[in-house]
């Protein structure tokens, strides 16, 4: 399957700092059918029958939160995008707030008026301060023309809130206790954030990449997009690639295209093993790359790490084991316990030093982490450790003194 | 919906009550506590929990080097040392002429120009061991 610009179809098309280039080429043109065209529900319909589901990892269907949300009485409703990717090795939210700044709030506009929310933030990470400034005047620059500006006279104010520094924020519950002002700890659910989110108002939080996909299906309709893809990955996702490859970069594939076209098109060689979905994602073997990149098998925010055949697999999991064990926010302690185990073990096997008992620790620890952490970050933080120890076994135990003299 | 109205961004507030000292010291939080009638240890709890929130002094400049995988596989600890070596300090610690920080944080974001850093508010891409000592120059 070809590469397919949906997500990016603006992308280096026109000026991110020049509004005129992107009405040029149709912007703004869906805002404008849907407030002028469709009510609230048609939107929300129309995105529901599209299929799309968020691009931030989980793949819940959008239309389905937005439906929820809309339909939950209250006196405000609030519209987050998540631009925080904190996800190790995913950058493909930046790429798109660098180029075309534009399409994201048109998104965020349309998603306003299908929950009819007067208030949106766009919660940005610290480490794209580079982009507040470009981002903020992009906004200013739309609301003086009066494109926020609703048929009914209401307007949308969007305000972009910087983050301080914390992977866990990106999760959404932790996201929402940022913007209240709080530690960035994560909320039990339920109550799940379109029927109780910001300040305890129904809220709908999209990734970045969801809200641009947005003014394409109000334009073309929801029945279009739900062609393109698989039969529960519709459209196309928009990948970030980098490890052992010659091209890294951010390319956008239709969805339940092979990882192998992917590993090309950034130019891999010797592929020993992928890491799909960042730190918390999975481990594909070398020998999987025929695998279609989907909801269905793996896909994460889409991040895709390349490791060549030199890489150690348990070098590569302590460093992921660290990070988790770092950015762990210390609520539960399945987690907050369970990375310093995790990190403990790795460490040791990494100097040569395991024992027999470490592999079947490591497992169980895994397993229990999965079963108990509060959150998706300590959920998922066992997943490279499993899928290396299934896969590459022999490099972890050429880590265990006598096993290594027996090989 | 109260919180709502009266709403600060707190966040902010605090990035910009450390940008001049570098850090939040204990009298200072205790001051926006007071002018901004927010409870004390609610700051501190706040302040210790976000990674660009430091209570703690920190250099003029803050050298924050990518120790994610990404990085990690294109030899960012050998960029690491190149400072180290240079600074004569090891992650969390301060040039002795307070001009410098170190300190190793997780993926930046800019995995497709690995090795990178942060400095200050700018991020620095595709570093080698000897671009990063030019680099640093730039910083007074």
């Amino acid at each position: 399957m070809p590469e397919e610009r949906i997500v990016l179809r603006h992308c280096d098309t026109i000026d991110p700092e020049d509004i005129e280039t992107y009405l040029a080429r149709g912007g703004f043109k869906a805002l404008e059918k849907a407030t002028g065209a469709m009510s609230p529900t048609q939107v929300v319909e129309e995105v529901k029958g599209s299929g799309l589901r968020g691009r931030g990892g989980a793949g819940f269907p959008a239309g389905v939160k937005w439906e929820l949300c809309a339909g939950t009485p209250a006196a405000q409703r609030f519209v987050i995008c998540n631009a925080d990717e904190g996800e190790v090795g995913t950058f493909k939210d930046r790429y798109i707030l660098e180029r075309d700044p534009f399409s994201l709030i048109e998104g965020i506009a349309i998603a306003g008026y299908a929950i009819e929310a007067r208030q949106a933030f766009i919660y940005l990470r610290a480490e794209y301060h580079h982009l507040l400034g470009p981002l903020s005047k992009a906004i200013a620059g739309i609301r003086e023309r009066g494109l926020l500006r609703r048929p009914d006279g209401s307007e949308l104010d969007i305000q972009v809130r910087e983050g301080a520094g914390a992977y866990v924020c990106g999760e959404e519950t932790a996201l929402m206790e940022s913007i209240e002002g709080k530690r960035g700890e994560a909320r039990y659910r339920p109550p799940f954030p379109p029927t109780r989110g910001l300040w305890g108002q129904p809220t709908i939080i999209n990734n970045v990449e969801t809200l641009m996909n947005i003014p394409a299906i109000v334009l073309n309709g929801g029945g279009w997009f739900s062609q393109i893809g698989t039969e529960r990955s519709k459209g196309t996702k928009v990948f970030s690639i980098s490890g052992d490859v010659r091209q890294p970069g951010v390319f956008e594939l239709v969805m339940g295209s092979p990882l192998q076209e992917l590993l090309e098109l950034a130019a891999a060689s010797d592929t020993k093993m992928v890491q799909i979905g960042g730190a918390a994602g999975r481990v594909l073997p070398g020998d999987q790359i025929d695998t279609p990149l989907s909801f269905e098998t793996v896909l994460g925010a889409g991040s895709v790490i390349a490791f060549d055949t030199t890489r150690d697999a348990v070098a590569v999991v302590l460093r992921n084991a660290e990070f988790f064990a770092e950015e762990s926010c210390g609520l539960c302690s399945p987690c907050r316990e369970g990375t310093l185990a995790m990190v403990e073990i790795l460490t040791r096997l990494s100097r040569g030093e395991g024992t027999d008992r470490d592999l079947a620790a490591l497992e169980e620890l895994g397993r229990v982490m999965m079963a108990t952490a509060l959150c998706g970050l300590g959920q998922a933080a066992p997943n490279c450790v499993l899928d290396t120890l299934q896969h590459f076994r022999p490099d972890y135990e050429s880590k265990i003194k006598h096993l290594a003299a027996r090989g | 919906m109260a919180e709502y109205q009266g709403n600060r961004d707190v966040l902010a507030l605090l990035k910009e009550a450390q940008e001049k000292p570098g850090y939040l010291a204990a009298e200072l939080l205790q001051q926006i506590a007071r002018d901004c009638r927010i409870p004390v240890g609610h700051l501190y709890g706040v302040a210790t929990f976000y990674g660009f929130l430091d209570t703690r002094p920190v250099g003029r400049n803050v050298i924050r080097i990518c120790q994610s995988v990404p990085c990690y596989l294109k030899e960012v600890d050998a960029v690491a040392k190149a400072i180290e070596d240079e600074l004569g300090i090891k992650p969390g610690e301060i040039t002795g002429d307070g001009r410098f920080s170190l300190h190793r944080v997780n993926c930046l974001g800019a995995c497709d120009h690995a090795p990178a850093m942060m400095v200050n508010g700018r991020v620095h891409v595709d570093l080698t061991p000897s671009s990063v000592i030019d680099i640093l120059g730039e910083y007074r």
